[in-house]
């Protein structure tokens, strides 16, 4: 299959962020590849979840919290003055370790959540239809299409998960930003989430923690390992996994520390 | 095997059976204290509702007779003539209700919102420290206070200046119920809303508040409930009124006032009245209540 030339999406360039005096993403600089899912490992603690709270400034919302470095996203960096977070919260979506379905909603106002707060609102009958695709797309449309208008919360942890990622896919979203989105799910549910990030990558750009190596291994094009607060190497995962350049990667992957 | 002496299968040793007798006498006294100590909970629960069966009874008992069709729909009678009603003061009641809610729930559910997002600004740790104050604040104190202010510079009793009083008094059990109801919403779903775009007060009115809002309703109808029966505050504002009044501006009757007012004279009819004021107003209370556990109840099955 022939695979168009890949592009940079994001371009981080010397990006640091900080709790306080804590110092917890050091110097890293990469550049993310368009329509490609990178996986993020490393062990707890090593800032792999700060730096990818850094791609859609929700780490400035821990008090505390600061950033230094650029995040470029199509041409703009996103720390930019005069770019408010808010608006690039809309462009990149996110979807956390514990499902967050709101409680107080029904299953569609839920999906259709990111789309009440967007600059052109659609009708109801868009709405709908945009549900509906979003709840497609995230792989939960049969399972819920007869109770859309009941509460979110009863449904199972992993339709739960699913949902907060047609939530996220909604808006349309370039970047779709996942933080260890399996870990507080059963085996299934995780096998269900894997395969519906191996068919995000042909129209979005995903990047994904985890602390998971097969995961990263099943899911991921490429992926980079941090450790200490540093981004240690990054490669495509099939080299990752077989030849690290960096002995500390191979230690890890090995299973001698973390 | 040196060490392996331990005979399983025959009788116990003299040692064994007094550990055996020691442990079984143990359990026992163990028993009889847990027995003992059961009994006295059971003795104090009962001993807390004691207080409210007896009001019940007594109420029911001195006032039950004369709640009737009319106690609800007349004006009240002079001393001697039979029968007569509340109406007014049941109505003035529940104006006051409302004009207190109308001050104290906007006030108090948005100062609680500040208090929860803002947890430890000196701003809002000097907030939280003075509503704890004024919640301990002598209801006396609230109603000479509100005659100071919005009676005595335009001369005259007012149901506005009542329900003033009473929001005021509102106010910090709001602000507290409402800050603990909106800090149980997780954070994870406060994040979530500002991962999808939404702005901080956004997230903080659509998404926290809705979520806390069953927890506030409940707050709420508490803080009504508490305040129903409120008298001091009343003597100097609302007054009272024997005739029919629901005007804003007039000096208004309240079900407290009325039954403290027929409680002290000399008259049977009046103090029947009054012991039938006192089971309405209880049962306005307990309607109160009931509907803030219903809400809570609800709450809890439906989300969570």
């Amino acid at each position: 299959m022939a695979v168009p030339a890949p592009s940079t999406r994001i371009a981080i360039e010397r990006l640091d962020a900080f709790f306080g005096v804590v110092h917890a993403v050091r110097g890293v600089s990469v550049d993310l590849t368009d329509r490609t899912v990178t996986a993020v490992i490393g062990p707890s603690g090593c800032g792999k979840s700060t730096f990818l709270r850094c791609l859609n400034r929700m780490h400035e919302t821990v008090p505390g919290a600061r950033v230094n470095g650029r995040v470029i996203l199509d041409g703009h960096d996103i720390y930019g003055s005069g770019i408010s977070p808010v608006a690039v919260r809309r462009q990149v979506g996110m979807v956390f370790q514990r499902p967050t379905p709101f409680p107080t909603m029904s299953i569609r106002d839920n999906v259709a959540a990111g789309l009440a707060v967007l600059d052109r609102r659609p009708n109801a009958r868009q709405t709908d239809e945009i549900v509906e695709r979003a709840l497609r797309r995230a792989a939960l449309w049969d399972e819920v299409r007869d109770r859309l208008k009941t509460s979110a919360t009863g449904l199972s942890g992993g339709q739960q998960q699913r949902l907060c990622i047609a939530r996220a896919l909604a808006t349309d979203p370039e970047v779709l930003l996942l933080d260890e989105p399996t870990a507080s799910l059963d085996p299934i549910s995780t096998q269900k989430v894997e395969e519906l990030i191996y068919e995000l990558r042909t129209d979005v750009t995903v990047i994904i923690v985890t602390h998971n190596m097969q995961q990263a291994a099943r899911v991921s094009d490429r992926t980079a390992f941090f450790l200490g607060g540093e981004l240690i190497e990054v490669a495509p995962t099939e080299k990752m996994f077989t030849s690290p350049s960096d002995e500390r990667t191979e230690s890890y992957i090995t299973g001698r520390f973390g | 095997m040196t060490t392996a002496t331990k005979d399983w299968s025959g009788a116990p040793s003299g040692r064994q059976r007094a550990v055996a007798e020691r442990t079984v006498r143990s359990i026992r006294r163990r028993r009889i204290r847990s027995g003992i100590m059961v009994g006295l909970m059971y003795a104090a629960a009962a001993l807390a509702i004691l207080p409210l069966i007896l009001i019940i009874i007594h109420l029911l008992r001195l006032g039950g007779s004369a709640v009737n069709w009319a106690f609800f729909t007349q004006m009240p009678r002079p001393p001697g003539e039979h029968g007569g009603g509340m109406a007014n003061a049941i109505v003035g009641t529940l104006i006051l209700l409302g004009i207190s809610s109308a001050v104290g729930l906007p006030v108090g559910i948005g100062a609680g919102l500040y208090l929860a997002e803002k947890r430890v600004t000196p701003l809002a740790t000097t907030v939280r420290f003075l509503a704890d104050v004024l919640n301990g604040l002598p209801s006396i104190v609230m109603g000479i206070f509100a005659w100071e202010l919005l009676v005595k510079p335009v001369n005259h009793f007012s149901a506005l200046a009542g329900g003033a009083a009473l929001g005021a008094m509102m106010i910090p059990m709001v602000t507290r119920t409402t800050e603990e109801m909106v800090r149980l919403v997780p954070i994870s779903l406060r994040e979530a809303a500002l991962a999808l775009g939404y702005s901080r007060w956004r997230t903080s009115l659509s998404i926290v508040l809705r979520t806390a809002l069953g927890g506030i309703v409940t707050g709420a109808l508490v803080a009504m409930a508490r305040i129903a029966g409120e008298t001091a505050p009343l003597l100097f504002t609302a007054l009272g009124n024997s005739f029919w009044s629901t005007s804003l501006k007039a000096p208004i009757a309240a079900l407290p006032l009325q039954i403290f007012t027929y409680a002290i004279t000399p008259y049977d009819d009046w103090v029947a009245q009054a012991w039938a004021g006192a089971l309405v107003l209880v049962a306005i209370v307990f309607v109160i209540s009931l509907a803030a556990r219903i809400v809570t109840r609800r709450r809890f099955s439906a989300g969570d």
